[in-house]
């Protein structure tokens, strides 16, 4: 009855792999994993019609397919382009592919604002990997990068439209994850910028998703804004039972304190399932959760800092060798430093603090 | 016991001769190293007074930066605490709000900024990782206190003073 289906042969980088067809050389290749995964800013599993904006996923297509050798005239993007029975790619082995992607980080960075370290996206932005694996560490352009207002998506989405790359992640997100859609692109090329129609604010169920596929900085959680660097805070698994998404999150700590709440990513930047607004920004206890443990967070990532494994805490001697009595001396960090007080509860302010926040 | 080196010299155990016991040569020569050391060039200052240069390269206590306007430098990306290999940096981030543009260079500020001295190597790291030249070590010592709790310094302690105007002693 149901004829097999015909798996097609690709190399990628010299590694086979049968594929069915019909799949971009991205995907074939995410089959494979490892090093020769080609990065992507715009390309997104999980929406349809993304892709073929960025170019960061070019690659070189070296045989066309078996029936036809000839390979391609141009470097292709692999989000778009499908396979072939046959086919040989080279990503990581071209020399070409790397130069062309060098290239293609440095027009991505042309109007990219150099603000990582207001940026509340820095440290887990994919622009900030790419341009550390491929990018120039200096830049060519002279003339005045496009600036813009911030503007407020809702009232617990910042857009930095100066930060934007334009990938239309959030555009297919609005798109596909809510049913009216009034957010997209305005104007052409250089000009095109991402809006709301007459800053309408986009209230609806998911619309919170746009901040995780974000590859940049350009759509960020108000409730989160500059309270504390990813880095410091630690994440961990947690679900609690909703009716509108699957409830499965990532918990950022500090302490306690829950600093911000995030659909869980994989390897390539993507969610697992998107959130509903609910879940990200309404519920920042520790007791509407139930946490699961750790999040294994990538070793070469600045997030896994401070995140000891298998720690053994050594034995406090102290109340052995004082028999009940209290140290004399003992200073308590807490109740001197200024930071993380208990009074001032960065997690229950809505927005970012302010000055007034921390008079007292 | 095996020796871990060759340079162990063997104690000489064998009983001291009468000359050796009458300890007199022994303190002749002690006496005649100390005697030549009057006459060298002195090698210590009479502190408080005089004080020793410090090294081009010597990392002291920090200071928390201004700009040329007097603005703050700093906007809190964490990256001196991260750089940190003793965890003596910590610090809260707040938004700048209309009207504070004279007192913060960007929009994003260190609301409390505190380094525990007692934790802190003076290793230099928080000044390297700066990018927006906020934090520097300077030549001096963090003054000595018989109370710990003097040494975390808060913001007020680091910022250096604005322009014009002398800082609180």
């Amino acid at each position: 009855m149901a004829e097999e289906k015909k798996l097609f042969k690709v190399k990628i980088d010299g590694i086979p792999v049968e594929v069915e067809p019909g799949t971009t050389i991205l995907n074939a290749a995410r089959q494979i994993g490892g090093d020769i995964v080609p990065p992507a800013m715009c390309y997104y599993s999980k929406l349809q019609g993304s892709g073929g904006k960025c170019r960061t996923c070019l690659v070189k297509v070296s045989k066309g397919s078996e029936a036809d050798p000839r390979p391609m005239p141009k470097l292709v993007a692999s989000c778009r382009t499908t396979v072939m029975d046959g086919m040989e790619v080279a990503n990581i082995t071209s020399p070409e592919v790397l130069d062309a992607r060098k290239g293609v980080v440095e027009f991505l960075l042309l109007n990219h604002p150099l603000d990582c370290p207001v940026c509340d996206q820095a440290g887990e932005c994919s622009l900030q990997d790419l341009g550390y694996e491929h990018g120039a560490d200096g830049t060519r352009y002279e003339f005045k990068r496009r600036t813009f207002e911030k503007i407020d998506i809702g009232d617990k989405i910042q857009l930095h439209m100066t930060r934007c790359i334009l990938c239309y992640r959030c555009v297919y997100t609005a798109d596909q994850l809510t049913e009216k859609r009034e957010h997209g692109i305005l104007g052409r090329g250089e000009v095109s910028e991402i809006s709301t129609y007459i800053h309408k604010s986009l209230d609806n169920e998911f619309i919170g998703n746009v901040i995780d596929v974000c590859p940049v900085g350009a759509l960020t959680d108000k409730t989160f804004r500059f309270k504390n660097r990813v880095w410091f805070l630690k994440p961990v698994d947690a679900h609690r039972d909703c009716d509108k998404c699957c409830g499965k999150t990532v918990l950022w700590l500090r302490g306690d304190e829950v600093f911000r709440v995030t659909a869980r990513k994989d390897k390539y930047g993507e969610v697992e399932a998107f959130i509903c607004d609910t879940c990200r920004f309404d519920k920042k206890e520790t007791k509407d959760w139930i946490v699961e443990g750790p999040r294994k967070i990538d070793r070469h990532s600045v997030i896994s800092q401070g995140q000891y494994v298998g720690v053994v805490k050594p034995h406090d001697a102290l109340p052995d060798v004082l028999e009940g009595r209290q140290p004399k001396l003992l200073m308590n960090i807490h109740s001197i430093s200024q930071v993380n007080r208990p009074e001032i509860d960065l997690s229950k302010i809505e927005g970012p603090a302010h000055s007034d926040d921390f008079k007292n | 016991m095996q020796a871990l080196t060759n340079r162990a010299k063997p104690v000489d155990r064998r009983p001291m001769t009468f000359v050796e016991r009458m300890y007199l040569p022994a303190i002749a020569k002690g006496m005649a190293i100390t005697f030549k050391h009057i006459f060298q060039k002195k090698e210590v200052v009479s502190y408080p007074e005089q004080k020793r240069e410090f090294s081009p390269v010597f990392r002291g206590l920090h200071v928390l930066n201004r700009d040329a306007e007097g603005r703050e430098n700093c906007t809190a990306c964490g990256l001196c605490a991260v750089s940190c290999p003793a965890e003596a940096i910590t610090m809260e981030g707040a938004e700048r709000k209309p009207g504070e543009e004279h007192l913060y260079r960007e929009e994003k500020y260190a609301a409390r900024y505190e380094i525990n001295m007692l934790r802190c190597i003076f290793c230099g790291f928080c000044e390297e990782a700066c990018p927006k030249d906020a934090i520097y070590l300077t030549e001096t010592f963090a003054p000595s206190n018989y109370k710990r709790e003097s040494f975390i310094y808060g913001k007020e302690d680091l910022l250096i003073p604005m322009p014009g105007e002398k800082k609180k002693a």
